[in-house]
């Protein structure tokens, strides 16, 4: 099953026809992604990389029934883009663009509930390197060979720290039911919790790699809910011990800022919550090993 | 973005924010001029910087007469103000903003800041102002009130109300505090904001409100449609490297230690300073060279962490998803070559066209050292500036 993508996800990219889109859409097919087609306004009934471009989101759905939509237009109409997709029906929204303004995002989020449960899109992202069901299909940046099909679930902030783990599992031989990129801005679509419940209700997911970093009360609010909610075992990592406060490291969203947001308060929490915190980055896979043999052993 | 406290106010007061008359100056005697200009017998001095503990900090002075603020504003012009919130350089001072004196009854705080949790503009206010609010939130977090601002119906009439009450006031000085709260709210939402704050929100001996200082910071991804906020950027009061490093594409961060760092990605870079310094070194920087970088950017990178004389050896880290590897790898070579590097540069490639990469660094016959993990390059790093 994985999570948000399988090989049967019907997949639209929003912007297919530009340059960073047309390059990684054609990434996407040729991994297996079903990509249904694209949508640029002012470019419907035209085709390209042998899919269908449409004006709209909606004519898009109405005419592949496509489920997801990866987002890969500029921060001026990014937010725009989201909203469309979400009113056209979209189920599960990736937003990889990054700089969007904040008041855009705040806006996009109220949006988002005006929908009934039933019908509301899922987003993740914006500023993210996008999701990934190694071998069966993946929405957005990530280069794909690296990730080895297997049971475990990775969720992160940053693209290439999700990388660094999933490679390092790969090389002790621990593949990846799904990888999820939730992005660094201040406000994004899911939250680690979120996407902790979707693997929690995983069948083929057994264990969860989180990789937070400074900034943010999001780690906190998963470490209570895997506490709380979770039967699978979290393995954590938290990027920034070493990021002075008030100071912003890269991501928007990484900027220490109030009381429990430095990396060794967030590992304080993790901890305290019974997720087992790799010391380092280094050590990412091999904390996921030791999880998991313990977890068979007993 | 942030922007100085008089161009706050002039911001804030448009919008309807009642402020002390003041006056901007370029020099002592600017200075001198803006007191007579603004009459009465006691007028308050204030560095310019972009940074709050000014007080503490010696950047501001209580005048009783044209000469002393002269005197005063002569020796702050060309000065680096060093405070508790500054790096020891401080940040130097080339305006000054001269304001008639307020006559203070009570001081308050108000402060509207994005709130993560809500995910809304939230309003933290307090009846007791005059500290930082870090302090007021640590002695005193009883006193702090707070309320998130629903963005399809902003800032309602009655939460204004229910706020001014909170904060004991009474009579006129509630309307008043109500159209402070819905002006500052309106410049936050209409400007993009990030943080408004006004520290302290005084009432005077007449019962009045009035902002004595104020501080904004905007959201630098919407500065595309705030041209007019754009303007207001000062590069005095920015760290030279980092706004350099800005023009180029590359996210930096100086910070204290020896070991260059070279990285794609925030995450990554966050980490592999965390290993150095578990390794036993002293990240110098924080640098993300971000997507797609061509050779051209890289070199870019390597100039802007050599600029900084403490760095002893660089170390690049790169995991290439939406980069490539190769790109990187001769950005590397061309780096070494053209600044004529002696210092030893350790490399790390992994991910897309990672072959192409390390043969590129391979057959360079320079004295690269490669390494294959993000542990083995903290390692090495930190050996090699040892030996």
């Amino acid at each position: 099953m994985a999570i948000l993508i399988t090989e049967h996800t019907k997949v639209i990219v929003q912007g297919m026809s530009g340059r960073i889109g047309a390059f990684h859409a054609a990434d996407m097919i040729k991994h297996g992604t079903n990509v249904v087609g694209g949508v640029t306004p002012g470019r419907g009934g035209e085709t390209h990389l042998d899919r269908p471009l449409f004006n709209t989101v909606r004519e898009a759905v109405e005419a592949t029934g496509a489920e997801a939509s990866l987002v890969f237009v500029p921060p001026p109409f990014a937010a725009d883009a989201i909203m469309e997709a979400a009113d056209a029906g979209i189920k599960t929204a990736v937003c990889v663009t990054d700089g969007i303004p904040s008041q855009d995002m705040m806006k996009v989020k109220r949006f988002l509930k005006r929908y009934p449960e039933k019908r509301k899109m899922r987003l993740v992202g914006p500023n993210c390197a996008g999701i990934i069901s190694p071998g069966k299909g993946f929405m957005g940046i990530m280069p794909p060979h690296i990730y080895m099909p297997g049971r475990i679930g990775i969720v992160g902030r940053s693209g290439t720290l999700g990388y660094e783990a999933a490679s390092q599992m790969k090389a002790l031989g621990i593949g990846v039911s799904t990888s999820v990129g939730i992005g660094g801005d201040p406000i994004n679509g899911s939250s680690f919790k979120d996407i902790l419940q979707l693997f929690e209700a995983d069948p083929e997911t057994d264990a969860i790699m989180m990789i937070g970093e400074i900034g943010g009360p999001q780690e906190a609010e998963a470490a209570a809910y895997a506490r709380d909610h979770m039967t699978k075992p979290v393995v954590a990592y938290i990027a920034g011990l070493s990021a002075p406060k008030g100071r912003k490291m890269g991501h928007a969203g990484a900027i220490i800022s109030a009381f429990g947001e430095s990396a060794q308060e967030k590992v304080e929490i993790l901890e305290a919550a019974g997720i087992t915190v790799a010391p380092n980055p280094s050590a990412m896979g091999e904390t996921m090993a030791r999880v998991l043999a313990k977890r068979q052993a007993a | 973005m942030d922007i100085h406290e008089y161009q706050a106010k002039e911001i804030l007061a448009r919008f309807g924010v009642p402020v002390p008359r003041g006056g901007l100056a370029y020099s002592p005697e600017q200075a001198g001029y803006r007191a007579r200009e603004l009459g009465g017998n006691a007028w308050v001095v204030k560095a310019q910087i972009h940074s709050g503990g000014r007080g503490a900090a010696g950047g501001v002075k209580l005048c009783r007469d044209e000469h002393e603020v002269s005197a005063f504003a002569a020796t702050l012009f060309g000065k680096q103000l060093v405070t508790k919130q500054t790096d020891a350089n401080g940040k130097g001072v080339y305006r000054l903003w001269v304001e008639a004196a307020s006559d203070i009854a009570r001081e308050m705080y108000l402060g509207f800041v994005l709130d993560r949790k809500s995910e809304r503009i939230m309003i933290v206010a307090s009846a007791h102002g005059g500290m930082e609010i870090e302090d007021l939130a640590e002695t005193d977090p009883d006193s702090l009130r707070r309320m998130t601002i629903d963005p399809a119906v902003g800032l309602s009439e009655f939460q204004a109300r229910e706020l001014a009450f909170q904060l004991g006031l009474k009579g006129g000085q509630i309307a008043q505090m109500v159209t402070i709260l819905k002006a500052c709210y309106r410049a936050y939402r209409d400007l993009d904001a990030v943080m408004v704050e006004i520290n302290p929100l005084v009432i005077t001996g007449t019962g009045d409100l009035v902002a004595l200082d104020a501080k904004m910071s905007f959201d630098t991804n919407a500065l595309f449609r705030r041209p007019q906020v754009a303007e207001l950027r000062d590069r005095s009061q920015e760290d030279p490297r980092e706004s350099t490093a800005g023009d180029h594409g590359l996210s930096y961060v100086g910070l204290t230690g020896d070991i260059g760092c070279i990285i794609n990605g925030a995450g990554l870079a966050m980490a592999t300073m965390d290993m150095i310094k578990l390794a036993g070194g002293e990240p110098a920087n924080f640098l993300d060279i971000g997507g797609g970088a061509s050779p051209e950017r890289v070199v870019k990178a390597f100039q802007t962490v050599l600029a900084d004389r403490n760095v002893g050896v660089v170390l690049v880290n790169i995991f290439a998803g939406i980069n490539r590897c190769d790109w990187v790898a001769e950005g590397v070579v061309q780096a070494y070559r053209q600044l004529g590097l002696t210092l030893p540069v350790v490399v790390r490639l992994a991910g897309t066209n990672v072959e192409e990469g390390k043969r590129i660094i391979e057959t360079s016959g320079l004295p690269l050292i490669s390494a294959d993990t993000l542990a083995e390059a903290a390692a090495k790093a930190v050996s090699a500036k040892a030996a």
